[in-house]
């Protein structure tokens, strides 16, 4: 077997598993921010159940986050040995800076918001809550300005030393402004509260249809869909930022999201197909020059194609197409979903219309779905490179680590991660089961 | 007599994460380690609750020492966890059953249910320990790299008795900074139970701590020559056995919490003595020593080292204030209650 695949496999099995949590703790951080700040208001104990159940949630995924994360910490080490000698310099610091102004910040002040309940005052602990909120943002700014420095490079040059080469930093703050890691920041962030959101919908909504906890199923309704709605608005807008800044910097990406061939043609917006990678060209539904319209505002422009790479230089174009488009469709559903929810709230039906409540059950999946598939159309777009036009994926591995030790500890992962996540869905389930607690209302703010 | 560069402030720098590490995951693992001593399921939930609010944030450190080790010294990052690629999937494997462990145990009341993770906990945190002193050992001892600061040993080859004997070193340590805590954090029946567990482990780990001290002074000279170049270095050792004799003295006392500080001093002292020793190499190579990965051939650039130092002197203060805070926040004995794991 080939080290080089199985160690891209097992990257790509423990960022994908890590993955499912980060955007949770993002996501239910900024709700529980708004709850709280609900029951700091008016204390109504309502608000002060709603904040104790969907903190114990949170500390769920966070602890599932833990476990997943330390292993993201080290595999460059382990997997990606020339990867690290080659970027250490300028990686290596987004990676420190994360350790320090974020994970400390979330689980620091996460003890207070678990277990200091009786312990701290009314607005420490409501402070607690922003700061686990922002520790939970702040990570996600440092990693992706990391991975946005994969993508498109920036403030940095190539040292030639006595054993290999490697890049150092010339400007710090034109790596973190690398061109594309404001905007894919904040199609993160919004995709993330996505997720946070649409699980408060889908354990409300369930709760609703089975006629329990009413009160609390359909506040927590209210704040999940302003969330929903706002994130799934903004992933559109940032969506499309984002994909402008693709087309400018990582062209060939750009060809692969959209099956587009030609060297140098006007383009479509394709819809929905199939990319024959065999004879190079796109079977399917595409609306003519609407991509060469969404990029330079005029449908007759060309926009560079695949053609105009090296075969050696082009990502895998069928998989890159269809995760983007798969994205883009759930995507575009959430968006529904949301406008007809808000619509229905408006009109005063939304909690008796028991098929959209079904419908919000299972859309929980939905904001997961569409983050995998992201990552995977802008990782796997990335290709042949693990640092865009500067280092194949082929020179980053470690050489000393063997196909044989790579298997071992892919198998192992893969059983521990089975089995993790079989846990962390059967304590979901019992947690959610379980409702709010008798007991959330006796504890309440401790008064001094 | 130590030129004062950015090398060596990172050199430091490093050695403190890690040592914050020892002394905060340590006593973690110091607890799981003892964990199966207990027999009450109350004593055992006492236990992981003693350490609940705080764990996962002390596994930061490590977190973190590691995104530092990455950023400063790239080479000794790429080498060592490459190099060490099943021991370190290992710890890792462990590291991960030890937090779910945690968070599971309590979640449901079954008897077998409990048992299982109350063995995971405890084998994890005894198989985490013994493996951070296994890789100390080998950084003491040295290991076999090639010119291209590649790793040229073997897995079974990083299991040597000095590498061993370290790591039951460490466990030791762990498991008296563990009973420490346990009965600083505890009353009643569990807190008698734990000063029984103070003294038999403070012997275990005199006696590892003398055999490895003479192993290393008989083998390896190399951790002792900055010592005898500039004898003011022997205020290290002095005050790290002082530090260990002042626990059972604290003890005797009842001094809990001094015997704490005193316990997480030893760790301050012995970590000082393996950087005193090692300077200023970071990765010793056997047997060709002028291949060894030192501060300076294994750096970032200048630039980057102080760009990081800034995010240190920003960062750092910060962290410790709210993390001490935090600590007097959660000061006391445990209570278990429904929030409780």
């Amino acid at each position: 077997m080939d080290p080089i695949l199985l160690s891209r496999i097992q990257f790509g099995l423990t960022i994908s598993f890590h993955y499912i949590y980060p955007p949770l703790s993002i996501g239910l951080g900024v709700i529980l921010v708004l709850m709280e700040a609900l029951y700091f208001k008016t204390r109504d104990p309502l608000f002060q159940q709603m904040t104790r159940f969907w903190t114990r949630i949170f500390g769920l995924t966070f602890a599932l986050g833990v476990a997943s994360g330390v292993v993201m910490e080290f595999q460059f080490g382990t997997n990606w040995s020339n990867y690290a000698r080659f970027v250490g310099d300028v990686f290596g610091s987004a990676l420190a800076a994360e350790g320090i102004f974020a994970f400390f910040l979330e689980s620091g002040f996460l003890a207070i918001l678990l277990f200091g309940w009786e312990k701290v005052s009314p607005r420490m602990h409501m402070f607690s809550t922003v700061m686990v909120a922002l520790g939970a943002h702040f990570s996600a700014i440092w990693i992706v300005v990391a991975d946005s420095w994969m993508q498109t490079p920036a403030g940095f040059h190539v040292v030639q030393g006595a054993l290999r080469s490697r890049a150092e930093i010339t400007d710090f703050w034109a790596m973190v402004f690398n061109p594309s890691s404001m905007i894919r920041l904040a199609h993160t962030v919004l995709g993330a509260w996505q997720a946070g959101a649409f699980l408060v919908l889908s354990v409300s909504a369930y709760y609703l249809l089975r006629r329990r906890h009413v009160d609390f199923a359909k506040a927590s309704i209210r704040i999940g869909l302003v969330v929903a709605l706002f994130a799934s608005l903004g992933s559109l807008i940032t969506g499309h930022e984002s994909g402008l800044v693709v087309g400018k910097y990582q062209p060939a990406k750009l060809a692969a999201m959209e099956g587009h061939y030609p060297a140098s043609a006007p383009a479509g917006l394709t819809l929905f197909g199939w990319v024959d990678e065999e004879r190079e060209r796109f079977v399917g539904v595409s609306i003519p020059g609407l991509l060469s319209f969404l990029i330079h505002g005029d449908a007759s422009k060309p926009v560079t194609g695949l053609h105009a790479f090296p075969r050696q230089d082009r990502p895998p174009v069928n998989p890159v197409f269809q995760t983007y488009h798969a994205m883009v469709g759930i995507g575009t559903a959430l968006i529904g979903l949301s406008l007809l929810g808000a619509f229905l709230w408006w009109r005063g039906r939304l909690f008796e219309t028991r098929w959209l409540l079904w419908v919000f059950v299972f859309a929980v999946l939905g904001p997961q779905a569409a983050n995998q598939l992201g990552w995977f159309t802008a990782e796997v777009g990335r290709q042949p490179w693990i640092v865009y036009e500067l280092m194949r994926t082929t020179d980053a591995v470690s050489p000393t680590v063997t196909a044989s030790q790579v298997l071992a500890s892919l198998v192992m992962f893969l059983m521990i991660y089975l089995a993790l996540f079989m846990l962390f869905i059967y304590l979901l389930d019992h947690k959610i089961r379980s409702g709010p607690l008798a007991d959330d209302l006796e504890v309440a703010y401790h008064e001094r | 007599m130590i030129p004062l560069d950015l090398n060596t402030v990172w050199f430091g720098l490093v050695g403190v994460l890690l040592t914050g590490y020892a002394i905060l995951d340590g006593f973690d693992l110091g607890v799981g380690a003892l964990h199966l001593l207990t027999t009450k399921d109350e004593h055992r939930r006492m236990m992981i609750n003693a350490i609940g609010p705080v764990w996962d944030g002390n596994e930061v450190w490590l977190v973190t020492g590691g995104g530092a080790l990455f950023a400063a010294f790239p080479e000794v990052y790429a080498t060592v966890f490459s190099g060490f690629y099943l021991a370190f999937m290992l710890l890792l494997c462990l590291l991960i059953f030890r937090a779910v462990a945690i968070e599971f145990r309590s979640k449901q009341p079954m008897r077998w249910w409990r048992q299982t993770w109350d063995v995971s906990f405890s084998v994890a945190s005894i198989g985490c320990s013994l493996l951070f002193g296994v890789a100390f050992g080998n950084v003491i001892w040295g290991v076999p790299l090639d010119a291209q600061r590649e790793f040229a040993g073997s897995f079974l080859g990083l299991l040597h008795p000095y590498a061993l004997l370290v790591g039951i070193t460490t466990v030791a340590l762990f498991m008296m900074h563990g009973a420490i805590y346990v009965v600083l954090k505890t009353e009643g029946e569990l807190h008698e139970i734990a000063r029984g567990w103070i003294n038999n482990t403070i012997i275990f780990f005199i006696i590892c701590y003398g055999i490895t001290t003479m192993t290393t002074l008989l083998y390896l000279p190399h951790m002792g020559q900055h010592m005898q170049r500039y004898p003011v270095l022997f205020v290290v050792p002095v005050l790290t056995m002082l530090a260990i004799a002042n626990i059972p003295r604290e003890i005797h006392h009842g001094r809990d919490f001094l015997a704490f500080l005193s316990s997480g001093a030893t760790m301050v002292g012995l970590m000082a003595l393996v950087a005193v020793g090692i300077f200023p190499n970071l990765v010793l190579a056997r047997p060709n020593p002028e291949l060894s990965l030192t501060i300076y051939n294994a750096a970032s650039s200048p630039k980057t080292l102080f760009i990081m130092l800034m995010i240190a002197v920003i960062g750092v203060p910060i962290v410790l204030a709210y993390t001490g805070s935090i600590y007097y926040i959660f000061r006391g004995k445990v209570k278990l209650g429904t929030m409780s794991y």
